[in-house]
């Protein structure tokens, strides 16, 4: 790609020889780039004077396609921008949806998105701890990080049938209500995980080489963060005390007590020390959402008209069958007003907010998503600029950048 | 979620009598003119504390029902110590889609503003680095107007085909 107007002319300090510069081309493919995404690094030396992000790589233009598929369809896309955590996806945007259409969906439903959005979060954290731990050559600690996400996919796969991407939730509730299976297993996880997690700590919090390649790189602070859009774990281990989850409780997160975890170091260490904590707290949601899941049913009622009514209701009664009827047929669907909201979630990434317009019909005029992880890269060469060229990959993966979320 | 504390709008209409205000399901919206959109937000940020902006984006209203302009960009700032939000709306039309850069006002606008340029098209003046982010630079259209079809323009077909080097 020829950039044509990089910063690297103009930004370079004061006194830096320039002949002693040259330019390294990181990736797109690279084993810690994790996913598809290039930078181009000027260096002096070991030391990083610049680095200009190049993203694009991965662009499908989902946002296109969500003008195109209905309310029901497009939960599919969202599972393919952060496949690290779909569950929490799906949440973000049947809440959206939800949002846009006026619909309370019942309290059991409610409990159970919880439930998923913070195996979601657990999986998300594992992932990005084990492999901040995989770049700075903690190998082992990538395993036992990642051994816990198996389970949780195995739990996915008995609430909807999918391993990886899930698409579990509906316009006005679920695809299937949770089976008393899978409950058991959500219980085996959490009675496991918090060994993993005392030894991922064990591991890795004491760890002089874990401690010198993380502590005091990348810091950012709590001003820069407010004013770079920051929001999730980054922003809260730079000190931001902002969890969507506390502040704007959405879904059933006001029964729960759960604490929101902060530091104030801003480095990529105190990011991995947030993130650790946070699984906990995690856990302590889910223990607490299973053990007092409401009974009742998992879809709104057929007076809302957006999820389809059970099979006896069909067979049985009227209004079930004109519903079910309206609801199948392609050219039917369920009318939204002509209107628009923002509604966001805490995802294990940040702020993910989806901004729909709906214009009439069940497919959104425009279906914006707010990606974390998109803004999130554009902090990398504030991050990066000074450190060594070993602390990129421990910058690149603090930061937890989704190549598809990012590339939208 | 938090809507808008009615001073803040209230206070917020008595400098920019011209702004237009709506809700629908507790979000407040203001609608501001396209010389006044800075202004709105500057004060927004200086005064009222909406610290964090958290998107840009804009939307096409080409087939939209009763829409009279073309594109409405929309601000979302939120308050990081009342947790209050407020939506800012600015619309723009086609011969001169352009509107001032907020990115002296939040450093984060520049990624988001990048974007908003390379889909839509809007023009931000006063943005420091204004060039395309997710498609690459050799693309002429604006993918998410609704003018572009889904199945693109034919870009991908007419891709040059790179063949191995005859021995």
């Amino acid at each position: 790609m020829p950039l044509t107007r990089t910063t690297l002319s103009e930004s370079l300090p004061e006194g830096v020889p320039q002949e002693y510069l040259w330019t390294m081309n990181f990736g797109p493919q690279h084993p810690a780039t994790h996913t598809t995404l290039r930078l181009l690094l000027t260096l002096e030396g070991e030391r990083v004077v610049d680095a200009v992000p190049d993203i694009g790589y991965l662009h499908s233009g989902f946002e296109k396609i969500g003008e195109h598929l209905d309310f029901n369809q497009y939960v599919t896309v969202t599972d393919r921008m952060n496949y690290i955590s779909p569950m929490a996806n799906n949440v973000a945007w049947h809440l959206a949806v939800e949002k846009l259409l006026g619909i309370e969906v019942p309290p059991r439903c409610q409990y159970l998105r919880v439930i998923i959005a913070e195996l979601a979060r657990i999986s998300d954290h594992l992932l990005c701890n084990g492999a901040a731990g995989l770049d700075t050559g903690a190998f082992t600690f990538f395993i036992y990080a990642f051994n816990p996400r198996e389970q949780i996919y195995s739990i996915f796969e008995a609430l909807c049938g999918a391993r990886f991407t899930n698409s579990y939730t509906r316009v006005g509730g679920l695809m299937n209500d949770a089976s008393p299976k899978a409950i058991e297993m959500i219980r085996e996880f959490l009675r496991g995980l918090p060994k993993v997690l005392d030894d991922m700590e064990r591991l890795l919090n004491r760890n002089r080489i874990f401690v010198d390649r993380t502590k005091g790189i990348g810091v950012l602070t709590k001003e820069e963060a407010i004013n770079r859009s920051v929001t999730g774990p980054i922003a809260r281990a730079s000190g931001v005390t902002r969890d969507l989850r506390k502040d704007e409780p959405y879904l059933a997160y006001r029964d729960f007590d759960f604490k929101v975890c902060c530091a104030t170091a801003g480095d990529c260490y105190a990011r991995f020390l947030v993130r650790m904590a946070e699984m906990r707290e995690s856990m302590k949601i889910i223990e607490q959402a299973v053990e007092n899941l409401p009974a009742g049913p998992v879809n709104v009622g057929i007076a809302e008209r957006v999820a389809l009514p059970d099979k006896r209701q069909v067979f049985t009664t009227i209004e079930g069958l004109i519903s079910h009827f309206e609801l199948t047929m392609s050219n039917r669907g369920f009318p939204t007003p002509c209107e628009e909201v923002y509604s966001a979630t805490e995802s294990p990434n940040g702020e993910l907010g989806f901004y729909i317009v709906g214009d009439g019909t069940d497919t959104a005029y425009r279906a914006r998503c707010r990606p974390p992880s998109f803004v999130h890269f554009a902090l990398f060469p504030h991050l990066i600029r000074g450190h060594t060229l070993s602390d990129v990959v421990a910058v690149l993966s603090s930061l937890n950048v989704i190549a598809a979320e990012l590339d939208r | 979620m938090p809507t808008t504390d009615p001073a803040t709008i209230a206070a917020l209409k008595g400098v920019f009598p011209e702004l237009a205000v709506s809700e629908f399901r507790g979000q407040t919206r203001v609608v501001a003119p396209r010389a006044v959109v800075y202004q709105v937000l500057e004060k927004l940020k200086r005064d009222f504390g909406f610290d964090l902006l958290v998107d840009v984006t804009c939307v096409d209203y080409l087939h939209y029902r009763e829409a009279t302009d073309r594109f409405g960009l929309v601000y979302l700032l939120a308050n990081t110590r009342t947790n209050e939000r407020i939506t800012v709306r600015c619309f723009v039309n086609d011969p001169d889609p352009t509107v001032p850069s907020v990115v002296p006002l939040w450093e984060g606008a520049n990624w988001l503003e990048r974007e908003v340029w390379d889909l839509f098209g809007i023009r931000f003046e006063g943005h420091p680095d204004l060039r395309r982010i997710v498609l690459p630079e050799e693309f002429t259209a604006h993918p998410l107007r609704k003018d572009y079809p889904l199945q693109g323009l034919g870009e991908r077909h007419n891709f040059p085909v790179i063949t191995r080097a005859e021995q």
